[in-house]
């Protein structure tokens, strides 16, 4: 179990620009109002990504039983991440002390039935409770198989979700990242003026493979991607994060302490950037050439941008005047807002508020740039708070996490999710037709109207036909 | 107002329609101890029955004229005397109807006249009703044979008020209902349900209901079917308070009913979805003066909210269907109601109340035209019956059954479709087969500088 040193350590993130009120990293969760995942669930959507990992929850079957392939993140190879494991602790495991012992031959099993190349165990509440050694339990297991077994320990009552992914890539660095030198690049990867340079991608999930809408103009620039924390990763790509020239953190600062980390063990410069929008795809291409410092490069980029730019302008400009001006209610939770609004903003629609309640200040700053002094920002993400704003602000739609979806229909509110468990991928310039093809979807159902009619009976006075003559009868009802 | 593009090529290949005394023999398969007829060659009639006892996967009584060459050059009047009377002496049905083929009608028979012959050859049958119906292979399709039939049932067999002295209402809580073709057993279920819930009492020309619902039933064989529209009840229909007429095929029946016996009629294209049903709600509530049941709101909400769950998935989804006309009318309403978009629409037959519907064009056609449509316009859904399953995997994209025949299926025949519930659970099975499908997956892309573990390099793209 984590001492209290330990999570106050993790909480403590210089990087991150809350830290300057309280040095907590992110809002405390509130009893009897909160909405959140935990610490648990932070990490582990953190990690599953990687796809070769067996990931072993270790704790009753609530914590795995209802998360575990629940996320719509895409492996292009292996995988091994969509099969839930856990430990499955029962009540004899927890009062006999049993748990461990439990745990050492679950790793046992995944190991020779799906020879992961690593096991992830997540610790969680339980076993946290009653005092599981996990790291002494990892270890003597990978000494055991000779395999890396990796202690993840994000018992749920640790914190939030946010502190969960810290504590995920916390894990990462500590235990996995420099225990491997990449490979050597393909023979004939490089000629003169193309130099391949080597990043890192932290925070990127590949949410329904939308990378793969990025990933090859990464390629075409000559940017080797070591890894991606997480989506599409395999652990032997994790080992080589330290390589990399540069680090880019994706949309999110919920990772920053690994940039940061890297940072300060490797010397590796990092920068924060999206791939949501035309404009930010742009900004982050241009960033990777700014801070690789490669004459050769930053023209390669600029022709890439330009081509890239106008084919999907052409695309999208049939769907434009269908969406231009549409009020938009956006509420993410926080971290991806200022992504997503600029994504927005190249559309035409007008982003009418934002929901901030786990935005950094800096996030903050970045919404108040794009979107002027005037936003609405909510802190309240209770489901009466975003509705009333949704009236108040006429809004045509409400973007948010999946978890409010059915907040919007109930309301018989038009809904798009932005959220991890979505199907869709929006990311670079390409996810941008995908974003709006769902956009007009839902704006221009006919099931709006439809849902919002009152039955044709209701506030009509039931006539009575009983007694009328027939030439009467035949006359009222046809 | 849909552009109806007619046949114009040689073949049919895989033909969406089933004749006309298939059609006639549904209908007359609705009323109680009763026995269709084909006039025809037996396989007129072998061949029907197949197709019945697959869809229905039930004993379906159907006879023959069984016409042979020398009938069929030299006349069958004969053929359909002599099938009348050892029908009516062997099984003593309650109802015969002679439905004729496209070999009876080339020949040019002339069934009226042959029932007259068979009747004064035959007075000890008086009490048998027979029906004869022009229900010719080469024009229409099953949904206009079981119109043409509901009609002369109703011309032959409902007395009108004049002569019966019937008085419209005098029934206070009877509902007549003309029942189309495209209502399954378990439409008709529901469909009284709704109507007994204004306390009502609903009586179906034809009930299939009763007779096709795939009920065990305590006698072990019978000649005729066992259950249905009661023939003597049909003397009932002018004292009914209302009748409710579904299916624009009917509307023809609608109205000589009403003018037969002053009972109004009132019309239904359908009822799939949510307008079409509360339609139907508001005119049971004014005819039973009663107010809607709390349950019926609540499936209507529940309706609703289905709307929106499922429009995730069925708004703007490419949807090709094939089917007879007015079911092929029902389901573009509840589509387009969805937001769906219709990139194919292929009719068995032409229908005046085809060029209503709302869309561009309407093809009579077939399921290669279908298949053809579907694929031109990268449909991603198709509908139609059990023969389009073929063309659903040429086009690798999911199938809703629907329609006749349905031999590929348990339980097809007893769907429920319509009403708020049905109408509820078919957006589910629409959604449903396209959760997975319906959106094109991002291809997998492998960058050639990744370090991915040996084993896959090698490996096909696993799609999850």
């Amino acid at each position: 179990m984590k001492s209290t040193k330990d999570i106050a350590e993790l909480l403590d993130e210089p990087a991150c620009e809350h830290n300057k009120k309280e040095k907590s990293g992110c809002a405390k969760p509130k009893p009897g109002a909160s909405a959140g995942g935990c610490a648990f669930d932070g990490a582990q959507i953190a990690l599953l990504p990687i796809a070769d990992v067996a990931h072993i929850v270790h704790g009753p079957i609530a914590c795995a039983g209802s998360s575990w392939d629940n996320r719509g993140t895409r492996s292009s190879g292996a995988d091994l991440y969509r099969t839930g494991m856990t430990t499955d602790l029962t009540e004899q495991d927890i009062v006999m002390g049993r748990s461990e012992k439990r745990l050492f031959h679950a790793i046992k099993q995944a190991i020779e039935t799906y020879q992961p190349p690593a096991v992830f165990v997540y610790n969680t509440c339980v076993p946290a409770l009653i005092g599981d050694d996990l790291n002494a339990v990892c270890q003597s297991a990978s000494e055991h198989w000779q395999v890396p077994v990796i202690p993840v320990d994000c018992a749920g009552f640790y914190g939030t979700k946010n502190l969960g992914n810290r504590i995920a890539g916390d894990a990462m660095v500590t235990h996995v990242v420099g225990s491997r030198e990449p490979d050597p690049l393909p023979a004939d990867a490089e000629r003169p003026g193309f130099r391949i340079h080597d990043v890192n991608l932290i925070g990127e999930y590949n949410i329904a493979g939308e990378f793969w809408h990025v990933l090859p103009l990464l390629d075409e620039m000559g940017l080797r991607v070591l890894c991606t924390l997480s989506g599409d990763a395999r652990f032997r790509e994790v080992q080589t994060m330290h390589k990399a020239e540069v680090n880019m953190m994706v949309c999110s600062k919920a990772m920053v302490n690994v940039a940061r980390r890297l940072q300060q063990k490797f010397g590796t410069p990092w920068f924060e950037g999206s791939f949501y929008g035309i404009t930010d795809t742009s900004q982050a291409l241009r960033d990777f050439a700014r801070q690789l410092n490669d004459q050769d490069l930053s023209a390669r980029t600029e022709a890439i941008i330009q081509r890239e730019e106008q084919r999907i302008r052409t695309a999208l400009a049939p769907w434009k005047s269908r969406l231009a001006g549409k009020r938009v209610l956006l509420f993410t939770g926080g971290v991806k807002s200022w992504s997503v609004i600029s994504a927005l903003q190249d559309l035409g629609m007008v982003v009418v508020a934002t929901g901030t309640k786990k935005s950094t200040e800096e996030d903050k700053a970045r919404i108040r740039e794009l979107m002027g002094d005037n936003t609405l920002m909510i802190e309240d993400g209770s489901p009466r708070a975003l509705l009333k704003v949704v009236h108040d602000y006429q809004a045509d739609i409400l973007i948010a996490g999946g978890r409010n979806m059915y907040t919007a229909l109930k309301a018989r509110i038009p809904f798009l999710d932005i959220n991890q468990e979505r199907e869709f991928g929006y990311e670079g310039y390409q996810g941008m037709l995908e974003l709006v093809r769902q956009l007009a979807l839902t704006l221009e159902s006919p099931v709006w109207s439809a849902a919002r009619r009152p039955a044709p009976w209701h506030g009509k006075p039931i006539r009575s036909q009983q007694t009328a003559p027939i030439s009467a009868i035949h006359t009222g009802l046809a | 107002m849909a552009n109806i593009i007619k046949r114009n090529k040689a073949l049919s290949v895989n033909p969406l329609k089933a004749s006309q005394p298939v059609g006639g023999s549904l209908a007359c398969l609705g009323f109680d101890r009763a026995m269709p007829l084909l006039h025809g060659s037996q396989g007129c009639t072998a061949f029907a029955k197949v197709f019945f006892v697959r869809h229905f996967r039930e004993p379906i009584p159907l006879q023959s004229t069984a016409m042979d060459q020398s009938s069929a050059i030299m006349g069958a009047d004969e053929n359909v005397i002599e099938a009348l009377r050892t029908i009516a002496e062997k099984s003593s049905p309650e109802l015969i109807t002679v439905l004729t083929t496209g070999l009876a009608e080339t020949q040019g028979c002339d069934v009226q006249r042959n029932i007259k012959q068979f009747r004064d050859r035959y007075p000890q049958f008086d009490r048998v009703a027979v029906v004869a119906v022009n229900t010719p292979d080469f024009s229409g399709c099953v949904e206009s044979g079981y119109a043409a039939t509901v009609y002369e049932i109703i011309k032959a067999l409902v007395p009108d008020a004049r002569s019966a002295g019937t008085v419209p209402g005098s029934r206070k809580r009877q509902v007549n209902v003309l029942a189309s073709a495209m209502l399954t057993p378990g439409d008709l279920d529901a469909l009284k349900q709704l109507i007994e819930a204004f306390n009502l009492r609903p009586l179906l020309i034809p009930d299939l209901s009763e007779s096709l619902d795939g009920c065990l039933t305590e006698a072990d064989f019978s000649p005729v079917t066992t259950g249905g529209t009661l023939i003597s009840e049909l003397r009932s229909l002018g004292e009914a308070c209302a009748t409710l007429v579904i299916g624009d095929a009917l509307q023809k029946s609608g109205e000589l009913l009403q003018e037969k016996t002053g009972v109004p009629s009132h019309y239904f294209s359908h009822l799939y979805g949510l307008e079409a049903n509360d339609n139907l709600i508001l005119q049971l509530a004014e005819i039973s003066a009663q107010p809607v049941p709390p349950r019926i709101e609540r499936q209507r909400a529940q309706l609703q909210d289905a709307m929106l769950d499922t429009h995730f998935m069925l708004g703007q989804l490419r949807v090709a269907i094939a089917a007879d006309p007015d079911h092929l009318h029902a389901f573009i309403d509840l589509l387009q109601s969805m937001g769906a978009e219709i990139v194919a629409a292929v009719s068995a037959s032409n229908s005046p109340s085809l060029s209503a519907i709302n869309l561009d064009t309407i093809k009579i056609g077939d399921l290669e035209d279908l298949e053809q449509l579907a694929r031109e316009h990268d449909a991603q859904l198709l509908i139609g019956n059990s023969h389009a399953l073929a063309s659903a995997e040429r086009l690798s994209i999911p199938l809703l059954r629907s329609g006749f025949p349905l031999y590929d299926q348990i339980g097809g025949y007893q769907k429920t479709w319509i009403g708020y519930h049905g109408s509820r659970q078919t957006l589910f099975d629409l959604a449903n087969l396209v959760i997975h499908f319906a959106h094109q997956d991002i291809e997998i892309y492998r960058s050639a500088y990744a370090q991915k573990p040996e084993t896959e390099l090698a490996r096909p793209a696993l799609c999850h």
